[in-house]
């Protein structure tokens, strides 16, 4: 976690980016996290987050071919590096062996 | 129906948005649109997609300013100063020359700034400083028209009473400040201080730390300034306390006030009493015979000087007499702006004042200095200029274009400048001190105005600017091809702008040494005028007592019963005053040209001529074994001049007093006795019989013992007879060199300032002839091998400085010559400019130039050829 850091909600574009495997661009992005955490999100913050995960080489892009319902925009598709996955892996590590370290603890 | 979103932010989206991200971002908001606007309809996805974008305008997205390029230029400017930085390391003693030199320069320039910026500010204290004016007076006297200050209590008491609609507040003031002994218990100090009507401390917004600003308004009151009272009370509130004034008066203090600041009219204002306690059993507030008031104003709402002026101009007519109305007497106001600089009349012209001139000589000085200043860097970076030619061929290679390298060498100039001002402003708080001791001022830095900072900071700009302005345009003119080659060479004329820079220095720093110089010789002129008595062992005071009344003879005897006293006398003015002018007098062949002139008139015992020691023409001294002599008089030899008589001892004078016409015989006439200013001419003077009770006292010491030892003698001797009056004396000679502190200040700042103009002009003849030497050393090694002598090589290198500064000489002279010579004129007595300051002066240039070059060329001549041929 020293050199590389991810951030609360990049975390969570990026674990959105690996599950939807090369088929995740912005829209996709947002309304899969949308749908998950039941709240609205702006695209505005998915953009930068990506922009930033991009710039730390956690994921990278390819550019899709031009369609017609996005007024001849090309989509941007992102799929998750080698190094996002091993981020990924080692925040799930983590979690897990703390999670595990927790006692039986009862409330009530 | 196909709709699209609002057309505004779109745009406004592609314009920020960063190239790279533009497309895929704009899809992503144009999909998001498309099914918001199915799901909720046009305006609700239009609302979305503004958000959106405003959302989207932040860093991460944005694109940079002007593409790339703003980190390149970054970079670029900090490439400058860092080169800049490591050309000041590599070459620590140019740097320290040129910082040095600049700092100089600087701190003068700030000094000086200082010092107008105070003279600029003057009055500023006082908070109704543009409502207040002072009535002045202007009037026909001997076919000129005078300009005065001094008024009769009528004219106050008029303009209060008739002219409320003009004023809102009028004070009148004794037209003089007045010495007077405050006593309190055992203390007591003889303080100056003024007499004021009640008005006057709110007028003129004295800052009250006790009491309020009503306390003059009962005639047995008094209002000290903090100072006066931590002398009597230390911090204790001294309200209500009684103070023993001349120990007449039991004045009750009701007021203590802050210390006005040096730079206001009543500076030295140390108590303020009420002007009735001056009045009072002599005289009233409604008097038009007898001008010894200044009466100050303030105007009413909406009115102005130039209408107050216009409606008082001819107040003073219906109250006086026709030959008073004959000198045309007119009123006027003059706005408190102007009391200080602005106050110079020429025949009822408003001039512009000495004190301005001064103000303008040296803001002239100021910048000289600080354009030596900047000669000394231009030269020493255009003499370094060869050595960074490849620099600069190397930068243009590699695609400077001029006007980067312009930038280069500027913010080079932008750094020196900015370290000298640092060092500078350090200088100045060293100095400082010093310095408001020779001024005669409170200055401090005003480190808290955010305007002096800014002032600094455009000042180190211009100060950059200037200095770094032909390095900069010289050097980035280089043709990289040549500079490369090495075939480049700066030619016969490369070193022309900098010889004629060296030459305005020293034409610069020469006309001051000059000025200086003529400056003190017109001292020295005038300290050495005889003054007509000895100052020697004289001492002079003023008793007031009731006690010191009718003991003359007493006090006298007991005063020499000491042995350490010779004579003793009294007097009803000081020795160097010019106090007391009466006209009135006929003599025989008096033509009517003379009818208005004055003399100035003394009361003498006649003892007052042995203890001062004047000198007599003709006739001789008042003598108590002839009893005609009280109705004698002595005159001067310039009042011998006016009279015009043979044998001035066999004609008498008439002097009509009230209708009297009173016969004085004249006993004798004595050399003139420099009373006013010794650079004018004597006053015609008078000096009539006295008896004794003049108020002042001289004291002639003898001889025998040390003044030391005599004084406290003296003080015993003093204190029997008058034990209420402090023992408060002054040696005339002190009185007298008194009178030369605005020349000698004038003196003393002239010759610091031209002194550290020398400093810097030879500091950067130095860094220039190093510069020199340095580049020739082949030349030298060479010339040596060749069997060239170290005298030759010295006077080979020294003789191009020694021309400069010779012509720098012939430049000044004839500048110096006719500039100085019109300063002298504003004295009547004044010396003519000795040749010999020329020829000191051009003499000594040369041989600090000759020793400033000397150095270096020496060393240079002395190196071993070998070294200097082996090098590269």
């Amino acid at each position: 976690m020293t050199q590389q850091s991810l951030g609360e909600f990049e975390e969570l574009v990026l674990l959105m980016v690996a599950a939807q495997h090369d088929e995740a661009y912005g829209v996709t992005i947002l309304e899969g996290l949308e749908e998950k955490l039941d709240k609205k999100v702006n695209i505005s913050a998915v953009h930068v987050a990506l922009k930033r995960m991009e710039d730390k080489g956690f994921v990278k892009s390819r550019f899709g071919g031009i369609t017609e319902d996005r007024g001849g925009r090309r989509k941007k598709f992102y799929v998750i590096t080698a190094l996002g996955k091993k981020m990924l892996d080692a925040q799930y590590d983590l979690r897990n062996s703390i999670y595990k370290q927790i006692p039986k603890i009862s409330f009530g | 129906m196909k709709s699209n979103p609002p057309k505004l932010p779109l745009r406004f989206f592609r314009w920020f948005c960063h190239p790279k991200l533009r497309d895929s971002i704009e899809g992503d908001l144009m999909e998001l649109y498309e099914e918001r606007l199915e799901q909720s309809g046009k305006f609700k996805a239009d609302l979305r997609f503004i958000i959106d974008v405003t959302l989207l305008f932040r860093p991460s997205i944005i694109k940079p300013t002007e593409g790339t390029q703003t980190l390149n230029t970054y970079g670029m400017y900090k490439s400058y100063f860092k080169i800049g930085w490591r050309n000041l390391l590599r070459n620590k003693g140019y740097s320290l020359i040129n910082i040095g030199g600049l700092a100089l320069g600087m701190t003068v320039a700030i000094m000086i700034g200082l010092w107008i910026f105070d003279e600029l500010t003057y009055n500023h204290y006082h908070k109704n400083y543009d409502r207040i004016g002072q009535i002045y007076r202007k009037n026909l006297y001997q076919g000129k028209i005078e300009t005065g200050n001094i008024l009769t209590t009528g004219i106050g008491t008029l303009m209060r009473d008739e002219y409320s609609s003009h004023f809102e507040k009028v004070t009148m003031v004794r037209g003089r400040n007045e010495e007077h002994v405050l006593g309190f218990d055992e203390k007591q100090f003889t303080q100056v201080g003024y007499f004021m009507q009640p008005d006057g401390p709110e007028m003129f917004s004295l800052n009250m730390i006790h009491g309020t600003h009503g306390g003059l308004a009962d005639m047995t009151s008094i209002m000290l300034s903090q100072s006066t009272a931590r002398k009597f009370f230390n911090e204790e509130n001294p309200i209500g306390q009684i103070i023993r004034f001349d120990n007449k008066w039991d004045l009750k203090i009701t007021g203590v006030y802050d210390d006005l600041p040096k730079n206001s009219v009543f500076h030295n204002a140390t108590y303020f009493a009420p002007l009735d306690l001056f009045l009072n059993g002599w005289s009233n507030l409604n008097v038009w015979d007898n001008y010894n008031m200044h009466v100050y104003v303030q105007l009413a709402n909406e009115k102005n000087f130039e209408s107050a002026s216009g409606a008082i101009k001819e107040a003073m007519l219906p109250h006086i007499d026709a030959s008073t109305a004959a000198s045309n007497p007119e009123l006027f106001v003059l706005p408190m702006k102007d009391w200080h600089l602005n106050a110079y009349f020429e025949n009822g012209v408003n001039v512009r004042s000495p004190l301005m001139n001064s103000v303008w000589y040296y803001a002239i000085i100021g910048c000289f200095v600080l354009i030596l200043a900047c000669i000394n860097f231009m030269n020493l970076t255009t003499a370094r200029s060869e050595k960074r030619s490849k620099e600069v061929g190397i930068r243009k290679s590699i695609g400077s274009v001029r006007g980067q390298l312009i930038g280069q060498f500027y913010s080079e100039a932008f750094l020196v400048a900015f370290l000298a001002f640092i060092l500078s402003i350090l200088l100045t708080q060293i100095f400082l001190p010093a310095y408001n001791q020779i001024a005669d001022k409170d200055m401090t830095l005003p480190w808290r105005e955010p305007l002096f900072w800014l002032g600094g900071l455009a000042f180190t700009f211009i100060t950059g600017l200037l200095a770094g302005s032909y390095p900069a345009l010289y050097l980035s003119s280089f043709n990289a091809v040549q500079v490369m080659k090495g075939t480049f060479k700066t030619g016969r004329f490369a070193s022309l702008p900098r010889k004629v820079l060296v030459t305005v220095q020293f034409t610069v720093s020469i006309s001051l040494i000059i000025g200086t110089a003529i400056v003190y010789q017109q001292i020295q002129f005038a300290k050495s005028r005889p003054i007509g008595y000895s100052r020697e062992g004289l001492i002079s005071l003023h008793p007031r007592s009731p006690e010191f009344q009718g003991k003359y003879e007493v006090l006298r005897n007991e005063l020499k019963a000491t042995g350490v006293v010779d004579e003793v006398a009294e007097s009803n003015y000081a020795i160097v005053s010019t106090l007391g002018w009466n006209g009135g007098f006929d003599w025989r062949g008096k033509d009517d040209s003379q009818n208005d002139l004055t003399f100035n008139i003394n009361r003498v015992t006649p003892e007052y001529g042995k203890t001062i020691g004047w000198e007599f023409v003709q006739g001789r001294d008042f003598s108590r074994t002839f009893p005609a002599d009280a109705n004698g008089v002595i005159i001067n030899e310039t009042t011998a001049k006016i009279f015009g008589f043979e044998n001035p001892t066999e004609e008498v004078l008439i002097r009509n007093r009230d209708d009297n016409r009173e016969e004085y015989k004249i006993v004798g006439v004595i050399r003139d006795v420099v009373k006013g200013s010794p650079f004018q001419k004597t006053d015609p003077c008078l000096y009539f019989f006295a008896g004794g009770d003049e108020g002042w006292l001289h004291i002639r010491m003898n001889n025998k013992a040390t003044a030391q030892e005599a004084l406290p003698k003296i003080e015993k001797a003093f204190k029997k007879i008058v034990p209420s009056a402090p023992f408060d004396f002054t040696f005339a000679d002190d009185d007298y060199t008194a009178k030369f502190k605005a020349e000698e200040r004038i003196g003393t700042l002239a010759s610091i300032f031209s002194t550290l103009a020398i400093i810097i002009s030879c500091l950067g003849l130095f860094g220039l002839a190093s510069f020199v030497a340095e580049q020739r050393t082949k030349e030298i090694g060479i010339r040596k091998v060749m069997g060239a002598s170290v005298a030759s090589l010295w006077q080979m290198l020294s003789k191009d400085f020694v021309v400069l500064v010779i012509l720098s000489f012939v430049v000044a002279v004839p500048l110096t010559y006719s500039f100085m010579n019109n300063w002298l004129q504003h004295y009547e007595y004044r010396t003519n400019i000795p040749w010999f300051v020329f020829v000191l002066t051009g003499i000594g240039a040369l041989a600090v130039t000759i020793l400033t070059v000397s150095f270096q060329a020496i060393k240079a001549a002395l190196t071993n050829p070998v070294k200097s041929l082996r090098s590269e």
